[in-house]
């Protein structure tokens, strides 16, 4: 709440912060406040190792909330980037041990290869179902969750899928704890990630028509827009982030099971939430998601370094944020 | 009650210096209203003169920023959100308050269902609807969906539904806009039988002929501000219109510019069929308006987004210079210079929550950068441009469209369209719930458009509107082009007679 109210005040200082769109504002206000109640919490939290930390381990569901937010903004959902994750990660993990190339170097090139169009095609997939099928995304990707649930389950006979190649590991492994320039991979890939998203949802016809097909697919029909298209290509933006994903997360531990990201949907779209996109459709903000999933990975470490409230709570307190962060929407969408 | 008596009829209720801001912007200010027991009292202004707001807050559905409110000469706090309904003060909105996916007899009596032992008395319900549309005279199915109504009927529910409401005060917004001429007569003679009854209504419209034909007192407001009211019966047309504008009208309409009989034919029609449409063929030359006239329902919106590949065609050809256009594609029909602007600028034109650069280039984004990049500069070159030439007035440039009047949004729709860069226009309702100073506007864009060499189709229900502006009208009946009038033959009288069915000829 008090996020809300930050935001009201700058309202009123003057004639240009009227111009600022609180929605905008307010996802990078909670972000600092949470900030500040780390710090007092636990004086630990505020350090340079621990919040490189957070925001490392925030990569998986950042990068999946990137495409969520295409999909969002285009009016859609998409339930089944959880499974999508465990399918294209056994997928990429049993190639790699299948042996088919000698060579480590190339055998990695190849396999990243395979896992980039294995992401895209899932999530071709789920957009062909839902235009050309035109099935209601909500239940067209409730399906493929359990088909590639099913599938991974299958592929790993229940239990775990795990990279054998010794060499392959070793050649993998900097991926995900590697460093460039002192800063962690994976930073380092969300932003990359969210710059040319950003830049495509603002500055590409594409995004324009991204937006406009999410806040009424009859103007965007009437403009000559091919709406179906716009909204397809949205699930395959979604399944390449899926890819990315899964390209830090197989070096990681490099393994996958069947309860690989599970419940990871509702975490990105919590991000996308939060970060102040509508679910209706038709606003997209992709640094509000990135900030969304710093903010969901911020509220379980915090709850980890102070003792009050036991982080076994943290399903809870996720679900509760989604709920304050529409809340606060709301309220703004009301006072503006 | 009497209504010869309307004059000295008590006051049912009353607004006392009412002002209301949005934002910090004054859109009222210290208006009075009073509305007698019995009275057709007309609300008339251009658009942003504040009718609506001042609907809104004599409604509940906004709370006054000062002033008081008088129901029954006791100063009241109007409940929020149509709980005034229960205080008998219902509002009939411009856009429809319908549940698509209910029964027209289920939309009625919507929180309110009869039960008979706990349980929905469906045939009770039934018949009182039938009776209720009976009395209106309207042929609408009580158990049709609404999803299924055309926008007429959808209208005459919501007309109904106030009339099984007990209404005492009733508020239309443009409630004619969307009806023909034989419903709207049903629609006032049903309006008159309630003011015999006691109930008072507040007719908001832009149609001065109605309002001169129907109403007992009309208020004007200009720039949010009370100007006059007086009995209808001391007003003409005219001197409203002037009221409203606060300076002298010119003629609404420019002069006619015929092109020559050998000038370019730009686009050519023939036999085009679809669902509805039955076997359509005409021609538009250069420079030329050509007006499509006929009843709600005759099937022109549906022959034009056919023409401009909105929709699949069956058979039938279009052309554009000689191009063929393929069926159903927008994008081709844009390229080759076909652009259709609907007359639903709310649902199907504008994005309300964008802001008007959006808005403005989204059927033309390729315009303004290669390889799908959008330069910010050029778009807002455009806007500029836009702005200057359709006169778009608003305050700060980054408004969202939904917060933009009528007629500005109208402006917005049109120059959308025109950044296309077409050379046929067809314009569906180019005038639909605007004021008469932008309908004004409107009609010299067109005539200047035609003047520049674009080929024009003006659909139209307002007849004065097609009359006025083209220089042949084609009318429609029942999904075929019944006649095509030229010169002399472009009159009411002939159009009527044409579109009721009474004359008939081929395509000339």
């Amino acid at each position: 709440m008090t996020a809300s109210e930050d935001a009201v005040e700058s309202k009123g200082r003057g004639r240009s912060w009227r111009d600022v769109d609180l929605r905008a504002v307010a996802p990078f206000a909670a972000l600092a406040l949470l900030l500040i109640v780390g710090a007092l919490v636990n004086p630990n939290f505020i350090g340079i190792t621990n919040l490189a930390n957070v925001a490392t381990r925030s990569a998986f569901i950042a990068i999946v909330a990137v495409g969520a937010t295409f999909v969002i903004s285009s009016g859609d959902l998409d339930l089944s980037v959880g499974s999508m994750v465990a399918f294209v990660a056994s997928i990429m993990i049993l190639f790699m041990n299948s042996g088919a190339i000698a060579d480590p170097s190339l055998m990695l090139t190849a396999a990243i290869a395979l896992t980039i169009v294995i992401g895209a095609g899932c999530g071709l997939l789920n957009g062909l179902i839902t235009t050309v099928g035109k099935i209601e995304p909500f239940i067209a990707t409730l399906g493929t969750m359990g088909i590639y649930r099913g599938l991974t389950t299958w592929l790993s006979q229940g239990g775990a899928i795990t990279l054998r190649e010794p060499e392959l590991q070793t050649l993998y492994r900097p991926a995900y704890f590697g460093t460039l320039f002192g800063v962690p991979i994976p930073i380092v890939v969300i932003f990359a990630v969210t710059i040319v998203a950003a830049f495509v949802l603002y500055r590409t016809r594409y995004g324009r028509h991204v937006v406009a097909v999410g806040s009424n697919s009859d103007v965007a029909r009437y403009s000559g827009i091919p709406v179906n298209r716009v909204r397809t290509i949205a699930f395959v933006i979604q399944g390449l982030c899926v890819a990315i994903a899964v390209l830090l997360y197989v070096p990681r531990l490099g393994s996958t099971s069947a309860t690989t990201g599970i419940l990871w949907e509702l975490q990105a779209i919590t991000a996308v939430v939060v970060g102040g996109t509508a679910l209706k459709g038709g606003a997209g903000r992709v640094w509000g998601t990135i900030c969304g999933a710093f903010i969901l990975e911020l509220v379980g470490n915090i709850m980890l370094l102070s003792n009050f409230i036991s982080e076994y709570l943290i399903g809870a307190i996720q679900g509760a944020i989604i709920i304050i962060a529409m809340l606060v929407q709301r309220s703004l969408v009301r006072k503006s | 009650m009497n209504p010869d008596a309307a004059d000295g009829a008590p006051v049912v209720l009353s607004a006392r210096r009412i002002s209301k801001s949005f934002n910090g912007v004054q859109v009222l200010f210290s208006v009075n209203f009073e509305l007698r027991a019995g009275e057709i009292h007309a609300l008339m202004g251009e658009n942003g003169a504040g009718k609506s707001t001042l609907v809104k807050i004599l409604s509940g559905f906004e709370q006054p920023t000062s002033g008081e409110i008088l129901l029954d000469g006791k100063s009241v706090k109007l409940p929020p959100n149509g709980q005034a309904e229960h205080l008998g003060i219902v509002i009939i909105h411009q856009e429809f308050n319908l549940a698509e996916h209910l029964t027209v007899t289920e939309s009625l009596f919507l929180g309110r269902e009869v039960t008979r032992f706990g349980v929905l008395d469906r045939k009770f319900m039934r018949a009182e609807t039938r009776r209720v549309l009976d009395q209106l005279g309207s042929h609408v199915d009580e158990n049709a969906m609404i999803s299924s109504l055309s926008i007429a009927d959808k209208q005459m529910v919501e007309i109904a539904k106030a009339i099984s409401r007990d209404a005492r005060i009733i508020f239309m917004d443009e409630p004619t806009a969307v009806l023909s001429r034989e419903e709207t007569n049903y629609l006032f003679r049903q309006v008159r039988k309630l003011r015999e009854n006691g109930t008072s209504f507040v007719f908001v419209s832009h149609k001065l002929d109605e309002v001169m034909e129907l109403t007992d007192r009309v208020t004007v407001l200009r720039d949010g501000q009370w100007v006059k009211t007086a009995p209808t019966s001391i007003l003409d047309g005219e001197s409203i219109a002037q009221l409203m504008v606060g300076r002298e009208l010119s003629s609404l309409y420019p002069g006619k510019q015929e092109p020559s009989i050998d000038e370019e034919v730009t686009l050519a029609v023939a036999g085009l069929t679809t669902h509805y449409v039955q076997d359509a063929s005409f021609e538009v030359r250069k420079g030329e308006i050509l007006g499509f006239s006929g009843l709600i329902g005759s099937g022109r919106t549906e022959l034009m987004e056919a023409v401009a590949g909105l929709r699949s065609r069956a058979s039938g050809e279009v052309t554009v210079r000689g191009e063929s256009v393929p069926a159903g594609d927008v994008h081709a029909a844009n390229r080759v210079g076909i652009a259709y602007m609907t007359k639903d600028r709310k649902h199907k034109g504008l994005l309300l929550n964008s802001r008007m650069t959006a808005n403005l280039t989204l059927q033309s984004l390729g315009k303004h950068g290669q390889y799908g990049y959008l330069s910010p500069k050029s778009e807002a070159e455009s806007l500029e441009r836009a702005r200057r030439r359709f006169d778009i007035r608003v305050r700060d440039g980054r408004v969202v469209a939904g917060r933009m009047s009528g007629g500005n949004q109208q402006k917005l729709l049109l120059a959308k369209v025109m950044e296309t860069e077409p050379d046929v226009i067809i314009i569906d309702e180019p005038t639909r719930g605007i004021d008469v100073g932008t309908k004004q506007q409107i009609y010299h864009f067109i005539s200047a458009l035609a003047r520049d060499g674009k080929s024009i189709i003006v659909v139209s229900s307002e007849m004065p509107e097609i009359i006025g502006l083209c220089t042949r009208v084609a009318v429609m009946r029942e999904g075929r082009i019944v006649g095509i009038l030229e010169g002399e033959e472009i009159s009411e009288q002939e159009i009527m007679r044409y579109s009721a069915g009474l004359k008939k000829k081929t395509a000339a």
